[in-house]
């Protein structure tokens, strides 16, 4: 055999790069210069901004799936989780157990962040512990966190209490920093901190491990419970960070906070090039999948040629066609 | 050594030829693996290829059988020029291939497997007692009585492997492709489908068989091609090759001395002592101990206990008893803990418990010993294309471009890969599970070399291996396991064949 190795390292073919890493992004592009073309106003400023802001909730959440799907688990429970964490959130900032509007915010904050965690750490825990499907587990959890919501709503909705609480949390949605709206901070924000932990970091290299080959990393030493139960752990926070700009919007948690995100999370993520089977994860993917689905959804809005009604329609057919255009790629 | 000629090609065929490839190129990417290679398989024979990991083996095989499409190259089949549209083509040609990798569904049972995809019925309903007894009698052709019952994810490596020997020769067949059928099979399971091998000879049908077990191929073959970097070195007749001739051929070099001499070898002192282990259903009772520079061998027949033993030891597997690491008593309770006390595992499944065949050289090499390679939380991904560097240097890995995947090496690459992962570890004692199993025959010697050099180094080699010549060529001392227990020891002029052999099966009580 040839052995013409050592001086082959840095020179990368155009033909080497990975078709299946930028195939979401040239979507994205496609679909910005195709609503364009539909409608004149599609490329303002004010609606992008608009779109990005919207996308934020979904792209949040969805960060945190792809550390779960890679890892090679999955999370049913994230909108529930959402309305939960969301509802016990305004609670605790009705209680008004902080003095001052800015200090309780902050505590709440915290206290949100805190239920996030600790509600991904019981997906995890039953989930690596109890030996259970995580398909199981957190269709088990979504029903949990869902009625136990609607429970502490009694039925109805938990909305912010002091009118002067509300106008204090508001700018966190409606605010900008330099004509940039704050979710879309925030999401950038979620994003390189994702991207950093997944691709730069000892653990992130680990995700990728146990969801490649579990019976590998688990002779190679890594714990690979320890990982899996993270990777739930991660996406419970990002959960919480979602519902912290969440929250300032309506400024109430109603029995259709967080319906259907799920499945809009896992979509985003698998548009994005993350393979559902575990091994393959793509960040900055997954919030242009996020992306995507918010801007398919204005376009249709925007334009006529087909119902508004049919946007989860138009979404489902696109996850099937992402996969289609992914198993293409691949098979070169 | 005696000279080899090529057939040549004036001499008039025999028999029919059932298969002709002509001129067959093949490229993966930029990368050619096959050259204008080009062969003939008459009616009636069994016609071996050999070649060194990596030689393009298997990629011929699939090309002959519909698997993959020539790059360049015609195909014909009892004269006539044909173009595969896929393996269901083949078949229908009466061409099949037992893959050399195993592929089963692993939650299907083992007749629900072999029947996957031709299933019998008995109207609209699955026929599954005529698949049972069908399942059942094709494993005991093999001479494995295997129940069609169970679920293959429960069966060993080897019977896993005559399982889907069984489901290939279940197709109507005039030419069986065999790649690598023995790798993983014990003496008693190879003779078996060694007759089986010859029936279908009888039957006038053709054999193509590949096997890195030269001994072997010299009983069997008819013929023998030899392939060497993706090129034709020529075919032969069987008859006039030794294994040593067949080794040359495929290295390109003198391969006569596989082993290194173990003589000036000096050992330390004791290093591991294990008393009374017991793996709960796999081994009871065990103790050995281990000193510094030796290269201890485990022996004994498939299912004896050794890899439960090491894995008990190690952690990878609940386990019970006393383990003295240099004098300490230790209990590791995962394998991480053993790694951190310096002791490392090869496992005998590279792709299934060794390496992330989806994954590139870089994070397989650093993936146990990431903690060398990470600075504060960050990866420093230059130290770790380094160590990739320098890994490829000493344990000459082959590999023609450095961002392939684990799984797209070859066998014998993967297996230096393993060795280079665990060895940045910097282990004290160092536990090698079938190190040779798939490995070609210049990767072999350079593995025996290897070895050596660790125990040399002062390092204590631990070597599972059911290939007994292969423990006695590199090892101080033998360990023979039966039925999950120790059976005996042997060391010096003791080490032979037929001492391990009354020792591993208890041949010797019988006798009394
Ligand atoms: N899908 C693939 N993509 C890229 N390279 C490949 C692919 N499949 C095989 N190769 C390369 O082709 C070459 C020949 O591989 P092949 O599996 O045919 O070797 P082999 O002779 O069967 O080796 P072994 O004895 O290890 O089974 C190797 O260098 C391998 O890395
Ligand atoms: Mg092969």
């Amino acid at each position: 055999m040839n052995n013409i190795t050592a001086t082959q390292t840095a020179r990368r073919p155009l033909s080497d790069i990975d078709l299946r890493a930028v195939a979401p992004f040239v979507a994205l592009a496609a679909l910005l210069v195709f609503g364009a073309l539909i409608n004149p106003n599609f490329l303002g400023l004010d609606n992008l901004t608009n779109v990005a802001t919207r996308s934020a909730f979904i792209a949040i959440i969805a960060v945190g799936a792809t550390f779960v799907i890679s890892a090679g688990g999955l999370d049913l429970s994230v909108g529930s989780m959402a309305a939960f964490v969301a509802g016990t959130m305004i609670l605790f900032l009705n209680s008004g157990a902080v003095s001052g509007d800015t200090g309780m915010i902050a505590a709440a904050m915290l206290m949100a962040l805190a239920t996030g965690a600790l509600c991904g750490l019981a997906n995890g825990l039953i989930t690596t512990l109890g030996r259970i499907e995580p398909f199981i587990v957190t269709l088990g959890t979504m029903g949990i966190f869902r009625a136990l919501t609607i429970y502490l709503a009694e039925g109805g909705s938990i909305a912010i209490k002091s009118q002067e609480l509300r106008a204090a949390y508001r700018p966190i949605y409606f605010g900008d920093v330099l004509g940039v709206p704050i979710p879309v901070i925030v999401i950038l924000a979620v994003g390189i901190i994702g991207a950093f932990i997944f691709y730069r970091t000892r653990f992130g290299r680990h995700v990728t491990a146990v969801g490649s080959n579990e019976d590998v990393a688990r002779y190679s030493g890594i714990s690979v419970n320890r990982v899996r139960t993270l990777t739930y752990v991660i996406q419970g926070l990002c959960v919480a960070i979602a519902v912290l700009v969440y929250v300032p919007r309506l400024g109430a948690a109603t029995p259709t906070t967080g319906l259907l995100w799920e499945l809009q999370a896992i979509t985003a993520v698998v548009i994005g090039g993350t393979a559902l089977r575990g091994g393959v994860g793509r960040i900055w993917g997954t919030i242009c999948g996020a992306l995507i689905l918010e801007v398919v959804g204005n376009i249709m809005v925007l334009s006529d040629l087909v119902s508004e009604y049919l946007i989860g329609a138009v979404q489902g057919a696109i996850i099937i066609i992402a996969m289609l255009i992914q198993r293409s790629l691949g098979r070169r | 050594m005696s000279e080899v000629y090529p057939l040549s090609t004036a001499e008039p065929p025999a028999a029919k030829i059932l298969l002709e490839a002509t001129g067959i190129s093949k490229s993966f990417g930029p990368v050619e693996v096959l050259k204008d290679v080009g062969l003939q398989l008459k009616a009636g024979e069994v016609h071996a290829i050999i070649g060194e990991n990596g030689a393009g083996k298997s990629t011929l095989m699939k090309i002959l059988s519909g698997h993959l499409a020539p790059s360049k190259g015609a195909l014909k089949v009892n004269g006539e020029k044909i173009v595969f549209t896929g393996p269901v083509d083949a078949e229908k040609h009466g061409i099949v291939l037992v893959h050399q990798e195993i592929l089963l569904a692993p939650d299907l049972t083992v007749a629900q497997n072999i029947y996957l995809g031709r299933e019998l019925r008995k109207g609209l309903v699955l026929d599954e007692r005529a698949m049972a007894d069908g399942a059942h009698r094709a494993v005991l052709d093999l001479g494995a009585d295997i129940d069609p019952g169970v679920v293959v994810n429960r069966l060993s490596i080897a019977q896993r492997q005559l399982v889907q020997i069984a489901r290939a020769l279940l197709v109507p067949h005039r030419i069986v492709i065999f790649d690598e059928p023995t790798a993983s099979l014990t003496p008693v399971e190879t003779e078996a489908l060694l007759k089986v091998i010859a029936a279908i000879r009888k039957k006038n049908a053709a054999v193509l068989y590949i096997s890195h077990r030269l001994p072997e191929v010299k009983t069997i073959a008819d013929r023998v091609t030899v392939l060497r970097d993706g090129q034709l070195v020529g075919t032969y007749a069987g008859a006039d090759l030794e294994p040593v001739d067949m080794a040359r051929l495929m290295v390109g070099r003198d391969v006569s001395k596989l082993y290194p001499d173990r003589a000036e070898a000096k050992t330390g002192g004791t290093v591991l002592e294990v008393e009374d282990m017991a793996v709960p259903g796999f081994v009871k009772n065990a103790g050995f101990s281990l000193k510094r520079g030796e290269i201890l061998g485990f022996a004994g027949l498939v299912g004896a206990g050794r890899t439960e033993l090491l894995e008990g030891i190690l952690g990878l597997r609940p386990a019970h008893g006393t383990v003295r690491l240099k004098g300490k008593p230790v209990h590791f309770r995962n394998v991480k803990q053993s790694m951190d006390a310096g002791i490392v595992y090869l496992s005998e499944d590279r792709k299934g418990k060794g390496l992330l065949l989806g994954q590139n050289l870089k994070t397989n090499l650093t993936l146990a010993g990431l903690d060398r390679f990470t600075r504060g939380m960050l990866i420093d991904a230059k130290a770790e294309t380094q160590a990739l560097d320098k890994a490829v240097r000493d344990f000459d890995i082959r590999t023609r471009n450095r961002d392939l995947l684990a799984g797209q090496l070859s066998g014998g690459n993967q297996q230096k890969l393993l060795l280079a992962k665990m060895m940045l570890l910097g282990p004290e004692i160092v536990v090698i599970d079938e190190p040779t199993r798939g490995i070609d025959i210049g990767t072999k010697e350079q593995i025996y070399k290897f070895i050596n050099g660790l125990a040399a180094e002062g390092k204590a080699v631990i070597v599972i291996s059911s290939e007994m010549p292969e423990l006695i060529g590199i090892c101080d001392r033998i360990i023979v396991m039966r039925n999950g227990e120790v059976a005996g020891e042997v060391s010096g002029e003791h080490m032979t064949e037929a001492e391990i052999v009354v020792l591993a099966t208890g041949a010797k009580f019988l006798a009394a």
